[in-house]
């Protein structure tokens, strides 16, 4: 078996009395799309804010390219080549959907100390930036603030940071909430391509996505990991029927 | 060209105009006012990096304007009363030249950013702004305290400043030193905020789990913006001495680090020219109302009021319109 590119082991995280996240192991292999799916409340964010590092789990470990990154800040796994999307957008909304991709490319290039000349007189930045909002569908909205974005647009905007990253592993929360049917339907093509450069861990409630596109699903339910497998497998699991996907399977 | 680029032409020419006009009537007295604008100003758009593009509520930045108050005191000190600045294995000798002063205030003030940045950006929103005014008032307290360059009585220093090829005693002359060194400074600033440092400090400001997640560390960036910021506005506490040929605890005290941050706020917080008017309007009513009452700044409290709940974006704001992405 290939080793993970990205895995947790025996993973916990407690918010008080509320345990988030119990136990959970889960990997990330190359090439493929991992789908995480689970009702509201359930930890898949909670979980991704531990794989990312801005939350410390209580417990259990991360690996990242085979290196124990459980203590690393957020950024050094970024740079290790770890790309997050938010499911609440964290972007730089008084900027351009432009300057937020270029701010991708100047992470990636992780050359910050340079004080004169303009950021987008920058062939390199720049070319990188555009490569990665027209792969997402935003180049026509490349000098619009990202606070005057639609929701969905803002969401395509974390996903085409995270391209601008060339990263080894993503791991996107709810990349398709809050796009129409349309802009769905394309971001599952790129996703669907994205996997040979990448492998994807997949936060989604859009189930047509997920099952179009997951080579293995896990579910999660009151911070507990109850199955992970095929789409085949997941669809005829009762425990899963009846936490989550109900009439949708 | 934008509203933004001629409002900031039209101060730059108001600058460039008053002490003109004050320098052909024979007003020096004006020409003293404008030079304290511009000192101002110089302080402010110090603090401007930090909070405008940073985010960074300083509330300690006199510090940065004492210290380079007090570079220019002692240096200057040693110098007139021709006693070594250093003596021991190595003899230093004080000055009276201002170039080096400020090289020495620069350095000064950005090493105690450097370390107040050190300690106070682990903390952030209040508590932030409590720990700079902290250091602000810890290091007033130890400058009233220690008697060898004054304590409260501060240092008086008989004779301004030189500069190679400039006599700085003929006001007008000292004034354009101020102008040009503001200028540089503002010319600096916009380079900043349009470089890939920039970008990213401006973006740290933002959302902080952006950076981080593309890679880069927020607290850095605005560590070096926060040195950046206290380099400049110590330079014009340099430059505030030399004014006043005089230096004592006031310049370390928070009604200082207040009057910066009102500048900037009545100006435009963020805007290039923001703190360029804003200090230019204070010192105007300053004088003007300075005459009328000892308590002219319930005037300027109210105004302050005005802007803040009316104008946020302060004179720029109201006259320029909201601010524009830089392109
Ligand atoms: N910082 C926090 N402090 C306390 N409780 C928290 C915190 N963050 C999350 N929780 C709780 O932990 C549980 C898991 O939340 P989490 O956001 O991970 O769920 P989720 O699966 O991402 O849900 P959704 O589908 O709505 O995005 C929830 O009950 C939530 O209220
Ligand atoms: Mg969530």
């Amino acid at each position: 078996m290939t080793e993970p590119v990205l895995s947790t082991h025996g993973l916990h995280k407690a918010f008080g009395a509320l345990a988030a996240t119990q136990d959970v192991s889960i990997d990330l292999r190359p090439g493929e799309i991992h789908a995480v799916i689970g009702p509201n409340g359930a930890g898949k964010t909670t979980l991704i804010a531990q794989i990312c590092g801005t939350l410390a789990p209580d417990r259990g470990e991360v690996r990242l390219l085979g290196r124990d990154v459980t203590r690393l800040p957020p950024a050094a796994r970024a740079r290790m080549g770890l790309a997050r999307t938010f499911q609440i957008s964290a972007l730089a909304m008084e900027d351009t959907v432009l300057q937020n991709a270029l701010l991708g490319a100047l992470g990636k290039a992780g050359r910050p100390w340079q004080f004169f000349g303009a950021a987008l007189g920058r062939a390199d930045l720049r070319g990188r930036a555009e490569a990665a909002l027209d792969r997402v569908g935003l180049w026509d909205v490349a000098a619009v603030r990202a606070a005057e974005l639609s929701h969905g647009q803002r969401r395509q905007l974390e996903v085409a940071v995270a391209l601008t990253l060339g990263p080894r592993a993503f791991v996107m929360d709810e990349p398709m909430a809050g796009l129409g049917a349309e802009g769905s339907h394309r971001l599952t093509a790129l996703l669907d391509g994205l996997r040979a450069e990448a492998p994807i861990l997949l936060v989604e409630h859009d189930m047509d996505a997920v099952f179009a596109l997951a080579d293995r699903i896990s579910v999660l339910d009151g911070g507990r990991l109850i199955a992970t497998g095929s789409v085949a497998e997941i669809r005829a699991d009762k425990a899963v029927r009846a936490a989550y996907l109900g009439d949708a399977a | 060209m934008s509203r933004e680029t001629l409002f900031n032409a039209a101060i730059l020419a108001l600058l460039v105009a008053v002490p003109g006009w004050a320098l052909a009537a024979g007003e020096p007295f004006t020409i003293t006012l404008a030079t304290r604008a511009v000192i101002f100003a110089l302080a402010a758009v110090g603090l401007n990096i930090a909070l405008g593009l940073g985010g960074l509520v300083s509330l300690g930045h006199a510090v940065y304007f004492g210290i380079g108050g007090y570079a220019m005191g002692i240096l200057a000190w040693h110098a007139q009363s021709h006693t070594p600045l250093i003596d021991g294995w190595l003899t230093l000798p004080g000055t009276k030249s201002m170039p080096v002063i400020w090289l020495v205030a620069i350095a000064a003030s950005a090493l105690a950013a450097l370390l107040i940045g050190l300690l106070s950006l682990r903390t952030s929103g209040v508590y932030f702004i409590m720990i700079t005014l902290a250091f602000g008032q810890m290091v007033y307290f130890f400058a009233i305290s220690w008697p060898a360059y004054g304590g409260e009585d501060g240092l008086p220093i008989y004779v301004r400043n030189g500069f190679p090829g400039l006599n700085t005693l003929v006001p007008i002359q000292f004034y354009g030193i101020c102008l040009a060194l503001l200028c540089a400074v503002l010319a600096l600033n916009a380079a900043l905020a349009r470089s890939p440092f920039g970008l990213a400090l401006n973006a740290a400001r933002q959302s902080p789990q952006r950076v981080e997640c593309v890679g880069l560390d927020p607290v850095r960036l605005k560590l070096v913006a926060l040195v950046i910021s206290g380099a400049i506005t110590g330079l014009a506490g340099a430059l505030f001495a030399d004014l006043n040929r005089f230096v004592s605890p006031v310049m370390f005290s928070w009604q200082m680090s207040g009057e910066i941050m009102v500048f900037i706020i009545i100006g435009g917080v963020g805007r290039l020219f923001g703190p360029v008017a804003g200090a230019g309007l204070y010192v105007l009513l300053e004088h003007l109302l300075g005459g009328v009452s000892e308590y002219w700044q319930i005037f300027l409290g109210g105004l302050l009021l005005i802007v803040v709940l009316f104008a946020r974006g302060g004179l720029a704001g109201l006259i320029a319109g909201r601010r524009v992405a830089h392109d």
